[in-house]
């Protein structure tokens, strides 16, 4: 046995038996490239129906169906008793617009019964009369005239024009009924109903109808709570990022500074909200809702990813710039502002700008300190109430009406496009930039 | 004990001086840079071949090129014609993982994968099918450390990690681990540069011990090594071979100039 | 908005005492050379402007709202200054409302409009008295300064040493964020454990939180007991978890090891963008689309499904965590060292017997340690299960059904107006003590294996 020589039979690996035991081999791989194949198959299809579902949702809501009506401005629906009382502000603003709007569906659709008034009074918005209001408080001439304007039309019909509301459907399964739809083919034949782009759903204020939403309170949000995060994780990062790397001693604290930033960053976002909630807002007594809670709060959150960005580009800085400096008699600090910040910048930016559009996709945390909240004026500074877009979109995605679906989705279109700008802009900085030492 | 009518079916072709390996006309790129020019070799069967030359001479490209491990790296391209008992190893139709079944290779650094010792010699049998049963596979790794003169040292802790062991210890454990496929031909490169003198004198006395059983080709740095285990060297320079012969003539008698420098010491 | 403009000017005054500071040291280099660079005595200078106003501002913007609210309490009639803690604050909300957003409320009583005019009166003065004294600290600041400026003054030592302690003051934030994650957890967690015993809470069956509407009345209707939330967070980590790890995994192995160039350039971005995406829009994606679909799924293998399942919402959290996983796992697999490739291709394995055999088993410990900061990314995901798992407790393991989670439950309990001293809203914190707990395990633990891991093969 001991001189048995079990190496050297060279059909050891080439006869049959080798060779089906080979084949099977070689399934068992294409099996497990398959697997592998799947797996990215189906991560890049759910990505692809995610974008699908958003897209296909969303691009409607750049239109916004308008119908064209002539309305008599009626001087007898405004308070007041001389023609100068009745143009006074005060009188527009509370004169009876929506009566003269629907005076004016009543004028066009005689026929139909007073019973059905509502259904037709409800073919155009809520919104209608503040846009007869808008137009005559620019201009008060036209009081006593009458004047042809398209005024937006409800989000049912809109709904209903979009091909949303299916027609055919039973009618207590649909929201308007066979009147209205009557109504709707009417106004189509005779060309008195359009869509138009939709410039009040960028920057006009928020609304609970769907067709007169705007999430211009929401950017503007945004950016004031983006301002405030940059303001503050920026600096405290860079310089943080700076002691670290170039000053720290190695000692217990150091370490304790470093394990705790890590730890930091994989602590889950809504105990940031907590924190801003307990903190913030009861403790020191911050504005609620404000962009100026919210983006401390983000600055917090952001703070570990961007220490650790701005670390890794200041390690990338090759020592001999630092002996290079320093030799020529520079002080430490010299060396660093003057050569490793400015060399690590580009990276350091790179990192911050990520960190900025993972901020701005963020949620849970701002709802905790009140950005949730209804608001409905435009905020001119960090301390105003205000929401942001992630939280608007949240809000919008609960309310029931079928219209809010469209205006989610798009706006989730405003929110990709706004990450798809910041990344893109990071890629440019990381390739225009990039260095090889 | 298939295995031993198997073994008796392959002791026919032991012919003194046969060649083994043949490569005729091997050529090799890394991208545009040519590696290898026009290599002409004979691997005979049951020797040791020594390939020696300075750094980047080519002699562990060549060697990869031998059990196409070439083939993993991207850009590399190898042209002409490598023979394993006569069937062209980058023809389609031969398999490159049954081809590494019959060429083993042992590596510079010993890189024992971090599984016990058992397991790491028990993997390449494993994978290959070549044990129906625990018992066969038991005696797989017992024969394969036998061989490789480590059986005594580590039967006691079969299971514990591989990585555990001394340098020496890991390489040999790394031959068991080629043995233990019963390869034709064992390439190895360059074994003993990250260990000590003690530890390669065993991987040397090894390497003669084996040359009864197994084909060895075997890139090494040292030319006493060279002249210590081999039976025949080439000589590699700049891509080219140079030189091949028998290890006594290559250092006693060199017929190029430049083997002469090499060995003499000039440069290298 | 005074204190923008006030900052402004302080600005001003810092960049100011840097040209007063250096225009000091270059006339009295006439008298001496000058030790540091002109520049370091302006330096000097703004930080002497800059360094003791700041601190100013943050000591009284921390303390001022309190001292505020201290002298209105104060000011009101000592029948409401005696109620309790819970209606106090009612009062001053109002208080507030009417003072800072105008509001004017219809029953208010002749004391709160008075606290109201108290509070605007006492917010309008400390506004100028800080805007005196931080001017006053500033100008004190640079004059100081300027005292010390003489040609043989090492203006460059102080400045480093200076700025060597503003760095260490700025790492330092990191650690007081986490301080204050603990501490104010603990403290809000420790008022509602004064009420319901952490047994009820940790072992309670029952989850149902509602506002007592009498302070001795907790525990009436309400019920504090957290396992439901529990159980809700484990079947939708599980399933995002059955989803993400071999997905993420199997995409990290197939795009290293497999991939055909063009595909790679396809997936790779894609993963990546996989990761850019808010979590508010796979919420969306998930209650719109995800979970109407598993609805419809339901009856066609025999089951009933409701709009809102774990699954929906746990699948669409598994497809969140891919990249994760899958940036993980390449940065893992990669770090096993090419020679134990080689080692195996050189045996003859194939590439999968390669992956499986030698370097799973060697990535092992990274990849363990990947999916324990995956778990931990699942159980504190928010949005995706606010927007389509349920509100409903039910203790269940059956992922058709609707289940709540810990995140579910501190959202919906702290969002919109709160009482600040219910057993309802403090439950929220406890819930957030025992989220940042488990994560901060799991990130401790998981961190710790990735060390050991990254050192064993460097």
């Amino acid at each position: 046995m001991t001189d048995m020589t079990i190496s050297t039979a060279s059909d050891l690996h080439t006869s049959g038996a080798a060779q089906a035991r080979l084949k099977a081999r070689y399934a068992r791989e294409a099996r497990f490239k398959a697997y592998g194949l799947v797996a990215i198959g189906f991560a890049v299809t759910a990505l692809v129906f995610l974008l699908w579902t958003i897209v296909s949702n969303g691009y409607t809501a750049f239109m916004q169906t308008s119908i064209r009506i002539e309305v008599m401005i009626d001087a007898e629906r405004i308070e007041g008793t001389t023609p100068a009382e009745k143009r006074s502000d005060l009188a527009l603003r509370t004169a009876d617009w929506r009566g003269m709007v629907n005076a004016s569906l009543a004028a066009k659709f005689p026929d139909v019964p007073r019973s059905d008034r509502r259904f037709v009074n409800d073919m155009v918005s809520q919104g209608a009369g503040t846009q007869v209001r808008d137009l005559v408080l620019s201009n008060p001439n036209l009081i006593g005239q009458s004047v042809t304007l398209w005024v937006l039309a409800h989000s049912n019909v809109d709904m209903l024009h979009k091909g949303f509301i299916e027609r055919d459907a039973p009618p207590n399964r649909r929201p308007v009924n066979d009147r209205q739809i009557a109504l709707y083919d009417q106004l189509v034949k005779e060309g008195s109903l359009e869509a138009k782009f939709n410039f009040r759903f960028l920057v006009g204020a928020n609304s609970a109808s769907p067709e007169l939403a705007g999430m211009w309170v929401a950017i503007v949000g945004s950016f004031w709570t983006l301002v405030i995060c940059l303001a503050i994780a920026f600096p405290l990062g860079v310089l943080t990022a700076v002691w670290l790397e170039e000053f720290a001693p190695r000692n217990k604290w150091t370490d304790l500074i470093e394990v705790n930033i890590n730890n930091l960053a994989a602590v889950p976002s809504i105990v940031f909200g907590l924190l801003g909630l307990a903190v913030f807002l009861n403790f020191f007594g911050m504005p609620r809702s404000s962009p100026f809670a919210g983006g401390i709060v983000l600055a917090l959150m952001s703070l570990p990813i961007m220490i650790i960005a701005a670390r890794a580009s200041l390690r990338a800085v090759p020592p001999s710039i630092r002996q290079a400096a320093i030799g020529l008699g520079a002080s430490k600090l010299q060396a660093i502002t003057h050569h490793v910040v400015p060399l690590a910048m580009p990276g350091i930016l790179t990192g911050t700008i990520l960190a900025m559009a993972h901020a701005l996709g963020e949620s849970a945390p701002l709802m905790l300190v009140g950005m949730n909240a209804f608001v409905v004026d435009v905020p001119t500074g960090p301390l105003d109430a205000a929401t942001v877009l992630p939280v608007q979109v949240f809000r919008w995605a609960g309310q029931p009406e079928r219209g809010f679906v469209e205006k989610t989705s798009a706006a989730i279109m405003v929110l990709l496009v706004f990450l798809l700008f910041m990344n893109a802009a990071a890629i440019y900085l990381r390739k225009k930039f990039e260095r090889r030492w | 004990m298939e295995i031993k009518t198997k073994v008796a079916a392959g002791q026919v072709s032991q012919a003194d001086g046969k060649a083994k390996m043949a490569a005729r006309g091997v050529d090799m790129y890394y991208g545009e840079k040519k590696a290898l020019k026009s290599i002409d070799l004979d691997i005979r069967e049951r020797e040791v071949t020594a390939l020696i030359g300075p750094s980047g001479c080519g002699k562990s490209t060549f060697l990869r090129c031998l059990n196409r491990m070439n083939d993993v790296i991207e850009g590399a391209k190898v042209q002409g014609d490598i023979r394993l008992d006569g069937q062209n190893i980058y023809d389609q139709a031969i398999d490159v993982v049954q081809l590494r079944a019959r060429v083993g290779m042992v590596f510079q650094k010993p890189n024992p994968f971090p599984k016990s010792i058992y397991e790491n010699v028990a993997y390449g049998p494993k994978i290959h099918g070549l044990a129906r049963t625990r018992e066969e596979l038991d005696r797989i790794v017992e024969t394969s450390l036998t061989k490789a003169g480590l059986w005594e040292e580590v039967k006691a802790r079969l299971q514990e990690t591989g990585t555990g062991l001394s340098g020496g210890q890991q390489q040999r454990l790394c031959i068991a681990r080629a043995i233990a496929v019963s390869p034709e031909v064992i390439l190895m490169d360059e074994p003993c540069s990250a260990l000590d003198p003690i530890a390669t004198a065993k991987i040397e006395e090894l390497i003669d011990e084996l040359r009864s059983n197994y084909t060895i080709v075997i890139v090494t740095h040292s030319m006493q090594q060279a002249a210590r285990v081999s039976q025949r060297t080439a000589f590699f320079h700049l891509g080219e071979l140079v030189e091949v012969g028998d290890t006594a003539q290559i250092f006693t008698n060199p017929k190029d100039d430049r083997t002469q420098g090499y060995i003499t010491g000039r440069f290298g | 908005m005074p204190l923008l403009f006030l900052t402004l000017v302080l600005l001003g005054l810092t960049v100011l005492a840097y040209y007063l500071g250096r225009s000091q040291a270059l006339g009295a280099s006439a008298t001496g050379r000058l030790h540091s660079l002109p520049s370091y005595y302006g330096y000097y200078a703004a930080l002497w402007c800059g360094l003791p106003v700041v601190m100013l501002l943050f000591a009284w913007l921390t303390l001022e709202p309190r001292i505020v609210i201290g002298l209105v309490v104060n000011s009101l009639p000592p029948e409401q200054q005696n109620l309790p803690q819970a209606q106090l604050d009612l009062i001053l909300t109002e208080v507030r409302n009417i003072a800072f957003r105008s509001m004017t409320m219809a029953n208010a009583s002749p004391a709160v409009l008075a606290a109201a005019e108290n509070l605007k009166r006492l917010t309008t003065l400390a506004n100028w008295a800080l805007t005196v004294l931080a001017l006053v600290v500033a100008i004190l600041g640079i004059l100081y300064a300027r005292s010390r400026i003489r040609p043989d003054f090492r203006a460059r030592n102080t400045v480093e040493i200076a700025v060597e302690w503003i760095l260490i003051g700025c790492s330092t934030i990191a650690v007081l964020t986490t301080a204050g994650i603990v501490l104010s957890l603990l403290f809000e967690a420790a008022s509602f454990f004064f009420r319901i015993s952490p047994i009820e809470f940790l072992f309670g069956l029952k989850w149902s939180p509602q506002d007592a509407i009498r302070a001795d009345q907790v525990g009436g209707s309400s019920a504090f007991g957290a396992v439901p939330l529990f159980t809700g967070t484990l079947v939708i980590t599980v399933i995002a978890m059955a989803v993400a790890v071999p997905v993420g995994l199997m995409s990290a192995i197939y795009l290293a090891d497999y991939a055909p160039k063009g595909l790679r350039d396809v997936a790779k971005p894609a993963l990546e963008v996989i990761a850019g995406i808010p979590t508010v829009v796979f919420g969306f994606f998930a209650a719109l689309t995800v979970a109407p679909f598993i609805r419809d799924l339901g009856p066609l293998v025999g089951l009933e499904i409701g709009a809102q399942s774990a699954l929906a919402a746990g699948i669409v959290m598994g497809v969140m965590i891919i990249p994760f996983v899958s940036s993980l796992a390449d940065d893992v697999i990669n770090a096993v060292p090419q020679s134990l490739r080689d080692g195996s291709a050189g045996l003859g394995a194939t590439k999968s017997e390669t992956i499986k055999q030698v370097i799973l088993p060697a990535a092992l410990p990274g990849i363990v340690a990947a999916v324990m900061l995956a778990i931990s990314k699942a159980i504190g995901e928010t949005m995706i299960v606010v927007m389509a798992a349920g509100l409903a407790a039910n203790l269940t393991l059956n992922p058709f059904e609707n289940v709540t989670t810990v995140t579910v439950q501190i959202a919906t309990l702290l969002v919109g107006d709160q009482e600040f001293d219910s057993a309802k809203t403090l439950s929220a914190f406890a819930l957030g003590l025992v989220l940042f707990f488990v994560t901060l395990c799991l990130n401790i633990i998981a961190l710790r294996v990735v060390n050991k891991y990254r050192e064993r093969y460097d």
